[in-house]
């Protein structure tokens, strides 16, 4: 169907965007050279260490201009920007683009095959047919952050292999220290959508993804997302989490935890660096993976962040180009930050010792079939249940510290319906 | 004129004594608020209307037409309609937000000590904007936070609870942190209305031995009933569209989500955008209908105090 209106509000947009280049570019002759536009998530770094990367870049490509638009609400905004043209020449993608829109948005930077012999992540992150449209800049592990000193003083030094010996060690914290044995972070939403990225990491399946999508009941008893809800709400339960969870702060609470007044937080590993920047010391922030064993060996998947793209009406694309291969090659951006690096040849950081001293396997997920490509979202986004989004969960928080009248078996019966009436919806 | 200064033109200036106005000139300078007005408003209303028969995602760039999908959607559904039920804490609140407004407004219209101080105290939480209020106030109701200090120094420490974190209390703090914010507004209404009643009459009043009771009753109320009416329109539609403040402080979650943001969730969080335009549209028909209601049931009357 057309949409006349917005059709002419897309013209506006762009010709107001036209109006604000002044026709400098140096035109998309293939060469590098002329001046790209970088959208970035990272308005805390972007003027001090950005910079740096802007000079060795610059001084790489002679005759290159790189500027940064750091943008707070990135996820909200740039989705809402890619409706015109003007979205940068170089950005990350959003989470929230599904696999068969990249093509519409983005300039593929090569094949899979081509590519993954170099990188990690462009196996199915971020892949349609075949083609890999954005390189990572760092990669993340899957566990729980936690303070060392805490944990030790409740007499735990080894993680726990069961949610039950999680649980106990959460009750250790309660009655010997004096830290919320575990904090939800209820309040901003997020941080309970990080749990999502245990999906995989319990089950130690590389197909738990695709599974997902094709199961009629994910949180019956024993699938992974009974195991990961069942331990918030158990833990909420028993009292082990924050009193009021409706006036937390995120900035705040990393600080907590640094000085030992959190105990633990489900974060992925991320999340590592900036809870040492707020501790007394580096060594007193620690790293496990999720409390479940399977074969006898913890797992964990390690996937990648946000991923750099060139935009497909960008004026400007071998530069683009250049900057998303110098970014993942050459920046050490993902070092740098604690995360892990896109490039195979780079080992594991320093950073996830926790969980290479755990024996944690380090998975990877198997890309979809043909199709299927981001299905499980795509149920969760038409079912309304937005699995990577904090909301669903902040109701397993609210009934199990009895804020709303309902059993955990009621809500997982509420939510096996829901995926699949959903499920029978989209086919 | 500058038009009469020029040497060539004064035979013409002074013929016509003042020059006439061109009969364009009103809509030049309308040109500009119009424009803003069409683009701003009318085009994304147009717009909205346009998604809510569409299965937009906010991002496909092929928006395919369903029809009137979303809602029947909306109408099969009813426990998109519960979280109405939250509007009525607000509305409740603005009953009491217009009585406390008048009050204030009648005794601060009458030589009261330091009226002016009063008034801008009253009247300045309106001026702050709402993020920054959720935030004072999400200070404010934080367990050992402001208030519970406040009422713990005062020897009513047991009175202290989670005013945020309690499912039965916290649309009452929700509601009474927007009387803050929206009284002044109110005030100021009547405030101004109550001093376009003339003078003389609280004099004749006076003489004939009204208190200021009968005063406010038979002279000040019945002076300013349109404005009162206009209140509570505003009021009732503000409580069904009630959005700012739950959002910022709890973002919907613990049973404290109202329409306007569970619309706002099914566009941003479940990328439902048509079935989200279809969900304003709505509520912009209920609205229109609530008006209508109350403008039946107390039509306008003409004041006529003389």
């Amino acid at each position: 169907m057309k949409k006349p209106l917005a059709g002419l509000l897309a013209l506006a947009a762009a010709a107001l965007a036209l109006a604000g280049c002044g026709g400098e570019d140096a035109g998309d002759d293939g060469k590098i050279g002329g001046e790209i536009t970088v959208l970035t998530q990272r308005t805390d770094i972007v003027n001090t260490v950005f910079q740096d990367y802007k000079k060795k870049f610059e001084a790489k490509y002679p005759g290159t201009t790189v500027k940064f638009e750091a943008i707070t609400d990135y996820e909200g905004e740039v989705r809402v920007r890619m409706n015109t043209e003007d979205y940068g020449d170089v950005l990350l993608i959003p989470n929230s683009v599904n696999a068969d829109q990249l093509p519409a948005f983005f300039e593929p930077l090569g094949s899979v095959e081509e590519l993954q012999g170099k990188y990690r992540f462009v196996r199915n992150e971020q892949t349609f047919g075949g083609k890999v449209y954005g390189l990572a800049i760092t990669g993340n592990a899957q566990g729980y952050v936690f303070n060392k000193k805490i944990w030790t003083q409740a007499g735990v030094t080894q993680p726990p292999k069961t949610p039950q010996e999680f649980l106990d060690a959460l009750k250790a914290i309660k009655e010997k220290t004096s830290a919320t044995p575990l904090y939800t972070n209820y309040k901003d939403g997020w941080p309970l959508g990080q749990w999502e990225g245990s999906r995989g990491s319990v089950s130690g399946d590389p197909d738990a993804a695709i599974k997902l999508g094709k199961d009629d009941s994910p949180w019956a008893a024993g699938k992974e997302h009974f195991i990961i809800d069942s331990l918030l709400y158990d833990a909420v339960k028993a009292g082990y989490t924050e009193a009021d969870p409706t006036t937390t702060n995120w900035e705040q609470s990393k600080g907590l935890l640094g000085t030992g007044k959190i105990a633990t937080m489900m974060l992925g590993s991320w999340s590592i660096v900036q809870m040492q920047q707020a501790a007394p010391s580096a060594d007193d922030i620690g790293y496990w993976p999720f409390p479940n064993q399977t074969g006898g060996k913890f797992h964990t998947v390690v996937s990648g962040d946000y991923k750099n793209a060139v935009n497909i009406h960008s004026k400007n694309k071998a530069t683009a180009r250049a900057w998303v291969d110098w970014f993942a090659d050459e920046s050490n951006y993902a070092t740098d930050q604690g995360g892990v690096s896109p490039l195979k040849s780079a080992g594991m950081p320093k950073t996830l010792e926790g969980l290479t001293a755990a024996q944690t396997e380090f998975i990877e997920f198997n890309p979809a079939p043909k199709g299927e490509e981001g299905l499980a979202e795509k149920i969760g986004n038409a079912a309304e249940i937005a699995l990577y989004d904090g909301k669903y969960r902040q109701g397993i928080v609210d009934a199990a510290r009895g804020a709303k009248n309902q059993s955990k078996d009621q809500i997982f019966a509420d939510l096996n319906k829901k995926w699949a009436d959903t499920r029978a919806k989209l086919k | 004129m500058l038009t009469a200064t020029r040497p060539e033109a004064p035979a013409r200036a002074r013929r016509h004594g003042r020059p006439r106005r061109r009969a364009s000139t009103p809509y030049v300078f309308l040109l500009v608020p119009l424009t803003l007005l069409v683009v701003f408003t009318y085009i994304p209303v147009v717009n909205m209307f346009w998604y809510s028969v569409t299965s937009w995602d906010g991002l496909s760039p092929t928006q395919e037409f369903v029809g009137l999908d979303n809602y029947v959607e909306i109408a099969t559904r009813p426990e998109l309609f519960g979280v109405l039920k939250v509007s009525l804490y607000y509305i409740g609140a603005s009953v009491v937000q217009i009585v406390l407004a008048l009050y204030f407004a009648t005794i601060l219209s009458f030589q009261t000590r330091l009226r002016n101080l009063f008034k801008g105290i009253i009247f300045f939480p309106y001026l702050i904007n709402g993020v920054a209020i959720g935030m004072i106030f999400l200070f404010f109701f934080q367990p050992g936070g402001t208030l519970d200090a406040a009422l713990s120094s005062v020897g009513l420490g047991s009175l202290s609870q989670q005013w945020l974190g309690d499912p039965d209390v916290v649309n009452y703090s929700l509601a009474g942190t927007s009387v803050w914010r929206y009284l002044g507004l109110n005030f100021v209404l009547f405030l101004g209305a109550i001093q376009s009643i003339p003078a003389h009459l609280y004099e004749a009043a006076e003489l004939d031995g009204a208190n200021r009771w009968d005063q406010f009753r038979h002279l000040i109320l019945p002076g300013i009933r349109p404005v009162v009416g206009l209140s509570f329109i505003l009021a009732v539609s503000g409580s069904l569209s009630v959005f700012e403040i739950p959002f910022i402080m709890t973002g919907g979650a613990n049973e404290s989500e109202t329409f306007v943001i569970q619309t706002v969730n099914m566009a941003f969080k479940y990328y439902k955008l048509g079935l989200a335009s279809a969900m304003a549209v709505v509520l912009l028909l209920i609205i229109l209908l609530v008006t209508w209601v109350q403008r039946r049931v107390a039509p306008d009357e003409r004041v006529d105090l003389s």
